[in-house]
C-alpha cells in the first residue's frame, strides 16, 4: 500500500490533490465569510486566456509559466469585476457572470488559434483546462505542492489578522491593519489557489473545491479556527478519495470524482452536523414540543 | 440562404431569446443563476440521452428543463436552510455538473456527447443538419428549434409583462397584490432552462452565459425603462452575433468564443460611453453641475 503511494505516479497525484484540498478548504473559509463564493468560479474561468497566451508565447507546456499567466489573467478579471461593480449600477454577480463568460470566450478563441498553429505541442493544454490529474508528472506535483504550502502558510501566519479583517473591518481599520494590502493579499492567495487547482480539477469544478468544504464545516463548529481546520480536512479527504477512485478507471476524470466526494461530505454534514444539522434541529424541535406539552399538562393539573 | 446567413440567423435567435430573458436575470440580481443552469443542463441532457439513446429532439429539451428546475429548486431549498445564496448555487451546480461528467465518462463512452463540445458548441455544423418545412423550405434543425424557443420566450414575456415587471422590481408589492411570486420564479427558471438547452447544442454553454448576462447589463447602462431595455438588449444580442461571426471569420477561430467576446466589446463601449452611467459621464457631469 505505502509503496504504491510513494513509488507510482498515482501516489504523487494523490498527494498533490490532498495538499490542494487543504489549501482550498482553508481559503474557501475566507471566501465564505467575505461572501464571495462564486468569485472563485468567475476567476477560474478568467484564468483561461492567460494560460493560452502564455502557451502561445513560450510554445511549451511549462507549468510554472502557465500558472503565472493564469494568475495574471485571473487577477485582471478580479480587478475588472471590482471596477465594474463599483463604478456602475451593474451588480457584482452580473459583473462576475460577464467576466467569466467573456474571458472564457476569449480563451476559447485563442485556444482554437493555438491548436491550429502550434503543431503537436499543445497536447495537454486541454487537460490543463478540463482537469486531468492523472496527466501530471512529478515536477508539476512539486510546483503545485510548494504553491499550496505557501498559501496555507500565509493563512496560518496571519490568522488573527485575517479574523479581524473578515469579521470586524472597522475595528481592524482602527487598529491600523493595512486593509488595502490585505484585500490585495486575499485576492492574490485566492487566485493562486485557483490556478494551481485548475490543473487537477479543471476550470469549472475549481469553485466546488473552495465552496463545498467551507460550507460543510459550518455544520460542525462555531469557531473560525476550527472551521478552518475542519474545512481543510474535508478538502483533503475529498481530494485524496476522489483521486483514488478516479485512478481506478481508465479515462475517468479526477475533478468530478473529487467534487462528488465533497458533496457527499456536505450531505452528511447537512443532515448529521452538530451545529444546525437537520437531525439536531429536528430533535430539538421534538424536545421543545414535548416540554411544551408537559408544561401545559402540569398547568392543567394545578 | 447561404451558409453564413444561417449561422448569423441562428446566433441572432440565441441573442434575442437570451437578451430578453437576461434583462430579468440582471434586474433580479440572479445573473449567476444563468451560469449555474447552463452547467446543470448538461446533466439533464445526459439523463435524457441515457433514457432515450438520442441526443437531439424534445427529450433533450425536457431533460434540460428538468435539470434547470431541479437546480432552481435545490438552490432555493439550501438557501432556506440558512446557506448563503451564492454558496448554495455553487454547491448545487458543481455537484450536478460533476455527476453529469462522470455519467458521460463512465456509461456513455464515445457517443456524440462530449463535454468539450457542450461547453464550446459547434455552430459551424448547424447549417448541414436540415429539415424541410412546408412553405419555408429547408431549415437547419437547430435554427427551427431556436425559433420556436424564441416565440415561447416572447409569448411569456409579453403575456405576463406587468407581472414580470412588478415581481422584478418590488417582490413584496407583488406578493401583497396577489401575484404568485413563487410560481413566477419557477416559470422564469423554466424559461431560462429552455433557452439554455436550445442554445446549448448550437453555441455552447459559455456563449449562452455571455448572451444572457452581457447584452442585458449593457442595456441597463443605457436606459431606465424596462421596454427600452428589453429591445436594446435583444439588439445588442444580435449585434454581438453578427460582429462575433466576422471576428471569427477574420482571425479564423471559434465562432461561439468570438461571439461571447464581442458581447464584451459592446459592454465595454457602453460602460465607457453611456450618457448616464458611463465612466466618461461620471467625470463630465460634475463640471456641468457647477
Amino acid at each position: 500500500m505505502w509503496s504504491l503511494l510513494f513509488n507510482t505516479n498515482t501516489g504523487w497525484v494523490i498527494m498533490s490533490t490532498t495538499i490542494l484540498g487543504i489549501a482550498s478548504g482553508a481559503i474557501g473559509c475566507l471566501a465564505y465569510w467575505k461572501r464571495q463564493n462564486l468569485m472563485s468560479d468567475a476567476l477560474s474561468h478568467a484564468a483561461l486566456p492567460g494560460v493560452v497566451i502564455t502557451f502561445l508565447i513560450v510554445q511549451e507546456k511549462n507549468l510554472l509559466l502557465l500558472i503565472i499567466g493564469a494568475g495574471i489573467s485571473a487577477f485582471l478579471g478580479a480587478m475588472l469585476i471590482q471596477w465594474i461593480s463599483n463604478a456602475s449600477r451593474i451588480s457584482e454577480d452580473a459583473a462576475m457572470g460577464m467576466v467569466l463568460a467573456i474571458f472564457y470566450g476569449l480563451g476559447i478563441m485563442l485556444l482554437t488559434v493555438a491548436n491550429r498553429s502550434a503543431g503537436g505541442n499543445q497536447s495537454g493544454l486541454d487537460s490543463f483546462i478540463f482537469g486531468q490529474a492523472a496527466a501530471m508528472v512529478k515536477s508539476d506535483v512539486r510546483i503545485m505542492s510548494i504553491l499550496a504550502i505557501v498559501v496555507i502558510f500565509i493563512i496560518v501566519i496571519g490568522f488573527k489578522e485575517w479574523k479581524l479583517y473578515l469579521f470586524d473591518r472597522h475595528f481592524a481599520n482602527g487598529l491600523g491593519l493595512p486593509i488595502g494590502f490585505m484585500n490585495g493579499l486575499y485576492t492574490l492567495v485566492l487566485v493562486m489557489t485557483i490556478v494551481i487547482g485548475i490543473q487537477a480539477v479543471g476550470v469549472i469544478l475549481m469553485a466546488a473545491m473552495l465552496i463545498i468544504p467551507a460550507v460543510s464545516s459550518r455544520y460542525w463548529t462555531k469557531s473560525f479556527r476550527n472551521m478552518l481546520i475542519i474545512s481543510s480536512s474535508f478538502g483533503a479527504i475529498s481530494g485524496a478519495v476522489g483521486t483514488f477512485i478516479s485512478s481506478k478507471g481508465s479515462g475517468w476524470p479526477t475533478g468530478p470524482f473529487i467534487v462528488v466526494i465533497a458533496a457527499g461530505i456536505f450531505i452528511l454534514s447537512l443532515t448529521l452536523g452538530k451545529e444546525k444539522g437537520l437531525l439536531i434541529k429536528f430533535l430539538n424541535k421534538q424536545q421543545q414540543k414535548k416540554q411544551q406539552t408537559l408544561r401545559t399538562e402540569i398547568r392543567e393539573v394545578k | 440562404m447561404t451558409y453564413t446567413a444561417w449561422i448569423i440567423v441562428t446566433a441572432s435567435l440565441v441573442g434575442m431569446s437570451c437578451g430578453l430573458i437576461g434583462v430579468f436575470l440582471v434586474l433580479r440580481k440572479t445573473a449567476m443563476m444563468a451560469d449555474a443552469i447552463s452547467h446543470t443542463v448538461l446533466l439533464g441532457i445526459v439523463l435524457a440521452f441515457l433514457v432515450t439513446k438520442e441526443v437531439s429532439g424534445p427529450a433533450m429539451l425536457v431533460g434540460g428543463i428538468f435539470a434547470g428546475l431541479l437546480t432552481a429548486f435545490l438552490v432555493q431549498w439550501l438557501h432556506s436552510l440558512d446557506v448563503q445564496h451564492d454558496a448554495s448555487m455553487g454547491i448545487i451546480f458543481t455537484t450536478l455538473f460533476a455527476i453529469g461528467v462522470i455519467l458521460i465518462s463512465t456509461s456513455i463512452g464515445n457517443a456524440h456527447l462530449d463535454i468539450q463540445h457542450a461547453l464550446m458548441g459547434e455552430i459551424t455544423f448547424i447549417p448541414f443538419d436540415k429539415v424541410s418545412l412546408p412553405l419555408v423550405g429547408e431549415v437547419p434543425r437547430a435554427t427551427l428549434l431556436l425559433f420556436i424557443v424564441f416565440l415561447i420566450v416572447l409569448f411569456f414575456i409579453t403575456a405576463f409583462y406587468k407581472e414580470w415587471k412588478i415581481t422584478s422590481f418590488d417582490s413584496a408589492l407583488a406578493v401583497s397584490i396577489g401575484i404568485p411570486a413563487i410560481a413566477m420564479h419557477y416559470l422564469f427558471m423554466s424559461l431560462v432552462s429552455i433557452t439554455t438547452v436550445a442554445s446549448f447544442d448550437a453555441v455552447g454553454a459559455i456563449m449562452v452565459v455571455a448572451m444572457l448576462i452581457t447584452p442585458a447589463s449593457s442595456a441597463y447602462l443605457w436606459t431606465d425603462r424596462l421596454v427600452v431595455m428589453l429591445i436594446l438588449s435583444s439588439i445588442f444580442g444580435i449585434l454581438s452575433a453578427i460582429s462575433g461571426y466576422y471576428i471569427a471569420y477574420w482571425i479564423d477561430t471559434s465562432i461561439s468564443g468570438s461571439m461571447a467576446f464581442s458581447t464584451g466589446l459592446i459592454f465595454m463601449f457602453s460602460f465607457i460611453f453611456s450618457p448616464k452611467h458611463g465612466i466618461i459621464s461620471k467625470y463630465v457631469q460634475p463640471i456641468k453641475n457647477l
